[in-house]
């Protein structure tokens, strides 16, 4: 055993396993800048930020630097932009806010679409809970799409004061929102906006129009642990947590900033590369919703085939279990994710593919990384159709 | 296109309680064509994807789903 890539004999490099990682949609394999960038922040960052001393003011400006970058890669002011502890956070605490922040302390009516984010769904469920809010969602097309008109009809309602939620994309099935055409008419109505942009920051320029945004740096390339609230100046926000100093009033506790300084370099490095990674993995997008139809029988393909996002691609496999699909990939080294739930009797399907109205079952999300090779695409596609095909006829669903 | 499911005389009914998905749609796909052009099978169901994968399986198919006239009970009407 050779020891000259400075590996000792008793650690010998772990075979490269055959297969992809297709699950980029849950989690980006980290940025190798965000590494370099983490490592010299845990030297240089470690101080609060917050006190006045030579160590603290460093962490400080490299905290601010972060921030700067960041809120120019999201179109915000740094002072509009804060970090939390994760994308769940950022949107939990952006709903909440804007919910709390209503004039005279009015209960809100909060107009969300039903294939928001389940941290959306929970943050207007609680807001129902605890202030008295009433909810009402906005339905879908069969390609997982918001009318902006059904918008219109929800903002406009008398009496209580209103704030509406739309994600840039959606996160199972890769559909882009009009998020533009329903700003506009959340801006005629007042009508506060949160946009969830955790799948797109760092893969689509970031839309005008919001007031509060929410994304999530792990998506990005960027470590766990890190996710970003930004609220537009002038917009009607209060804190739902108890008084903090730090991040502008918005977010409570010590700033991590190695890791925000590690996200803000992840997004500065996919940012620059996303104009060539996106149209390739968008390629590759393309074949397999081309050939998996073809090499598969028995497939649904949903989401927008071109408002999309350019990684993603899901697709429901007729008479197939997909835990066990998921399962059988992942025993030939492919991970993917599922939207269906056939294993357990307390889960329920997936909500985006309720309010789609496709097939629920034996569904996979396919999301494309930065490290995937087209070899890697091809492999799937040939591994598939055998794979999906012994599974149905184990469970006895052969010539139906 | 969902019909009036109130009143549909059924020809057979497959039982599919207690069975996770996608079990209930291959006991469907099993059944229909035991079933002449034109009548009605019956499904019962009580897993919580049924609701929207039967409606799913008769659009991909082409059969006709009647609805769901009680509860955990779905009509469909094999056309072909």
């Amino acid at each position: 055993m050779s020891v000259s890539d400075g590996r000792t004999s008793r650690e010998p490099a772990p075979a490269s396993p055959p297969g992809g990682h297709f699950d980029a949609a849950s989690g980006e394999r980290l940025h190798p800048a965000a590494r370099e960038a983490w490592l010299a922040a845990v030297e240089q960052g470690w101080a609060d930020p917050a006190r006045l001393h030579h160590e603290a003011r460093r962490a400080r400006l490299l905290l601010d630097a972060a921030r700067e970058s960041v809120a120019g890669a999201i179109g915000a002011r740094p002072d509009e932009t804060s970090f939390t502890a994760s994308g769940t956070q950022a949107v939990h605490l952006g709903l909440l806010g804007l919910g709390h922040g209503a004039r005279d302390g009015r209960a809100v009516h909060v107009v969300p679409s039903a294939v928001e984010h389940s941290a959306v769904l929970h943050a207007a469920e609680h807001l129902a809970r605890t202030a008295g809010a009433t909810v009402s969602t906005v339905p879908v097309d069969r390609s997982g799409r918001v009318d902006p008109q059904s918008y219109a009809g929800q903002v406009a309602v008398a009496g209580a004061p209103v704030v509406a939620a739309l994600q840039h994309a959606n996160h199972e099935v890769g559909t882009v929102q009009p998020v533009a055409e329903v700003s506009a008419i959340c801006r005629e109505h007042g009508v506060p906006l949160l946009v969830d942009a955790a799948q797109t920051v760092g893969r689509l320029p970031v839309p005008a129009g919001w007031d509060v945004l929410a994304a999530s740096a792990h998506k990005w390339g960027g470590p766990a642990g890190v996710g970003v609230l930004a609220v537009r100046k002038g917009v009607r926000w209060r804190s739902p947590l108890p008084a903090d100093e730090r991040e502008a009033g918005r977010v409570a506790g010590f700033e991590n900033v190695p890791a925000v300084v590690a996200a803000a370099a992840a997004l500065e490095a996919v940012t620059r590369e996303a104009s060539t990674e996106g149209p390739r993995l968008s390629a590759l997008v393309d074949r397999l919703r081309a050939e998996v139809p073809r090499r598969v029988p028995d497939v649904q393909v949903v989401g927008d085939p071109v408002q999309r996002l350019p990684h993603l691609v899901t697709f429901s496999l007729l008479y197939v279990d997909g835990e066990a699909v998921v399962t059988e990939l992942d025993r030939a080294g492919f991970a993917v994710s599922s939207g269906s739930s056939c294993t357990s009797s307390t889960l329920r399907p997936s909500h985006v593919l309720e309010a789609m109205g496709v097939l629920t079952h034996g569904n996979v999300r396919v999301s494309l990384g930065r490290g995937t090779t087209a070899a890697e695409v091809e492999a799937f596609l040939d591994l598939l159709p055998g794979l999906v095909e012994r599974l149905r006829h184990a469970s006895g669903a052969v010539g139906l | 296109m969902t019909e009036d499911a109130g009143e549909v005389e059924v020809a057979v009914t497959v039982d599919a309680t207690g069975l996770r998905c996608p079990q209930p749609v291959i006991e469907l796909a099993r059944r229909i064509d035991g079933v002449p052009v034109g009548s009605v099978v019956a499904l019962l169901a009580d897993d919580e994807a049924a609701r929207l994968d039967v409606p799913a399986w008769c659009e991909m198919r082409g059969h006709a789903y009647l609805g769901e006239p009680t509860p955990a009970t779905f009509h469909v009407r094999r056309t072909h």
